[in-house]
């Protein structure tokens, strides 16, 4: 606001309001792609500091030897372990991140982000299964998390179409009952479990990146690649549809077939980041909100949602694994943090007297 | 959800008593119905005679004994599901939203908070401890939920209360694992309480908790006038010379209890709170004066009977009441929200 009001005072009396407009436009964009630059920067040394520091410290010259593939000094823990979890980490991060913006946008709503109105909550519930019931593969749990959020994800969608298509406040109140009815299937599951095996269900269930190796790399870097793009793609429309629907539909949007394909690219992010990862908490409900802030009204939020989730991920897990004496998975810290943001979201926007 | 009261005078009055206590009369047999079921069935079935010698104490054959090990479990039902029907209905009622359950409002993740915070940090063992913290945790997490739910444009509506609800229950479920995961012989403890169910009952837990559902629920029966108000809107309400803030205050005092002192002892139970005062309004319409009550008598058959199908469809390793109760209860909650015009929630 400052900016535009800046720009307004010293202008000439004879200059048009078009100029004003045009500069001022200028002015927002330049911002956007500033922003931007600044996340991906942050990201990119995010990733790179996790991969020299730790338990035992690197060089530069070390990681790029290792990448090269020469025999150097420590490539075990940089080659096989610390590369696959920071580039899950970022991946999943990302992941989160737009999915989290685009279903907060799409449904003009802070807090209905795919972690709290529970599409993540069908992939936990079948992971705990796949762990503790069927003893499955880390790989083939993946699989079946991905599927299930997908299915779950379907399920509430259904569940909020009447008549009148699906209406935005169903389909968040949809997907709360029915998670809670998946969280109490993880409760079964747990309570029939043997004490070792519960800490490892509920490690997964936390969200954690122990488990990252360049196998289980692939799904991911492979989803990242097809479907972040469509969802940019998409990023115009949903701008045209955070209008209200009428409006969009106004504008040219195809809204409810925009709406399930939005649906679809976001829960599959979701679904194969959570099948990597498990369902690092608020990583998607914290991303939007900040990622908004820092960017200002200009545009969509959900690139740099994106970027932001990767660098939120990238630095929990550093934290996590290394300043806190105990190794905690990733996701306790971000849930730890979703808490107190949860309330300055709130109290902000009480004071804007918007409602949420 | 509008909760109009229902003013009909004279005859059609007197009618409408008649029906409410035929209503109440019908709920009380098949609560006692339920109950015997509860006794009879199990891994072990008992027979007739076997059921009323173990009623009366006899321990002479196995049956016998299975009768005296079911009749704690079966009360602590009882208790456990009045008080959650009651709680469900007042939170109902003060929040003036269809939505309202300890579950989906995060309460319950404010309980098991308290509790592993004590159980972790301060050697927490005792079942009478459990219920302090429990119910402070319930307090602090409905307290939260409802003023962050209230915020900005519009009050409290059922989608902001329930999006409260669930971040918090996130958040609150993140805090729980920050402070189990380093210590996993209280994890232990921890998944005995929370899974409790009414499975380890006796009659010492249930003489620990009666005091305080006979105070809860004697709290808000008596707030029901106050909430039959307050169906009406907060200025008619206080132009009807309800002290508006007082009222809501004593009555989720009640629930807050109630639900507390039913969490401390079962462990977090969802959907008994939300389902039963729908269907007992259906019943006896919406004056409190009736609806607690018999909330209170719906809450039991729901929690008695989702205890005996647990029992029946487990085998030998039952399923927890409040599985039952979420796989239930959860579909109708989505049906609620089915019903509901879009404006109104």
């Amino acid at each position: 606001m400052t900016a535009i009001s800046e720009h307004v005072a010293p202008a000439e009396p004879g200059t048009s309001t078009l100029d004003i407009v045009v500069a001022s436009r200028r002015r927002r964009s330049h911002r956007r792609i500033l922003v931007h630059l600044v996340l991906a920067v942050a990201v990119l040394v995010a990733f790179w500091l996790s991969l020299t520091l730790g338990r035992t410290n690197y060089s530069s010259a070390d990681v790029i030897g290792v990448i090269l593939g020469h025999d150097v000094e420590g490539s075990f823990t940089i080659g096989t372990l610390r590369i696959p979890r920071a580039s899950t980490g970022a991946l999943v991060g990302l992941a989160f991140g737009l999915a989290g913006a685009t279903f907060q946008t799409m449904l003009r709503n802070p807090l209905a982000s795919p972690d709290v109105i529970g599409i993540s909550s069908g992939a936990s519930a079948a992971a705990v299964i796949g762990i503790l019931v069927l003893n499955l593969e880390p790989s083939a749990v993946s699989l079946l998390a991905t599927v299930a959020a997908l299915a779950t994800a379907m399920a509430v969608y259904l569940l909020a179409y009447t008549r009148g298509g699906v209406a935005n406040t169903r389909l968040i109140l949809v997907g709360i009952g029915l998670s809670a009815m998946l969280s109490s299937v993880v409760s079964y599951v747990l309570s029939g479990a043997a004490a070792w095996d519960m800490q490892v269900a509920m490690r997964w269930l936390s969200g954690n990146l122990n488990g990252a190796t360049h196998e289980r790399l692939v799904p991911l870097v492979i989803a990242t690649v097809v479907l972040v793009p469509v969802l940019l793609w998409l990023t115009r429309d949903l701008e045209a549809m955070r209008l209200g629907d009428q409006t969009a539909a106004a504008l040219g949007v195809p809204v409810e077939r925009r709406r399930i394909l939005l649906i679809i690219v976001a829960v599959a992010l979701m679904a194969f980041g959570t099948a990597a990862a498990g369902p690092i908490a608020f990583v998607a409900f914290l991303s939007g909100p900040i990622a908004a802030r820092i960017l200002g009204p200009v545009g969509s939020p959900v690139l740099a949602s994106g970027l932001f989730g990767a660098l939120l991920v990238l630095v929990a897990d550093f934290v996590a694994q290394y300043a806190l004496g105990t190794k905690f998975p990733v996701g306790v810290l971000t849930g730890a943090l979703g808490a107190p943001f949860l309330i300055y979201l709130l109290v902000r926007s009480n004071r804007a007297g918007g409602s949420l | 959800m509008t909760l109009a009261v229902n003013t009909r005078p004279g005859v059609e009055h007197r009618r409408a008593v008649s029906a409410r206590l035929l209503t109440t009369v019908g709920l009380l047999v098949v609560l006692a119905l339920v109950c015997v079921a509860s006794v009879t069935f199990g891994v072990l079935d008992v027979g007739w005679n076997d059921l009323v010698a173990g009623v009366m104490g006899g321990q002479e054959t196995t049956a016998q004994a299975a009768v005296v090990k079911r009749m704690p479990r079966t009360v602590l039902a009882v208790l456990i599901g009045a008080a959650l029907g009651v709680a469900g209905a007042v939170m109902q009622g003060v929040t003036r939203n269809p939505l309202a359950d300890p579950e989906i409002f995060g309460v319950n993740a404010g309980a098991s908070l308290a509790v592993v915070t004590g159980i972790v940090f301060l050697g927490l063992s005792s079942q009478s401890g459990y219920i302090w913290f429990a119910m402070v945790g319930a307090a602090a997490a409905s307290l939260f939920v409802y003023s962050v739910g209230s915020l900005g444009r519009g009050g409290a509506t059922p989608l902001k209360l329930a999006l409260a609800g669930a971040a918090t229950a996130v958040a609150l479920s993140s805090l729980v694992s920050a402070i189990l995961l380093p210590n996993v012989q209280d994890m232990e403890t921890f998944r005995s309480w929370s899974i409790g169910g009414v499975g380890g009952a006796t009659w010492d837990k249930i003489a620990l908790i009666a005091p305080f559902l006979l105070v809860g629920l004697l709290i808000s029966w008596s707030s029901s006038r106050a909430l039959n108000s307050l169906a009406l809107g907060d200025e008619l309400a206080a132009g009807l010379g309800e002290h508006v803030n007082r009222s809501r205050l004593l009555a989720s005092l009640g629930g807050v209890i109630l639900c507390g002192a039913a969490t401390a002892i079962a462990g977090p139970i969802g959907f008994v709170g939300l389902v039963v005062p729908h269907v007992v309004r259906l019943l006896v319409g919406v004056d409190h004066r009736w609806l607690i009550p018999l909330s209170a008598i719906g809450g039991a058959i729901l929690l008695t009977a989702a205890d005996v199908v647990g029992r029946l469809v487990g085998g030998t390793e039952e399923i927890q009441v409040g599985i039952i109760t979420s796989i239930v209860g959860a579909p109708f909650f989505i049906w609620i929200v089915r019903r509901q015009k879009v404006r109104e929630l």
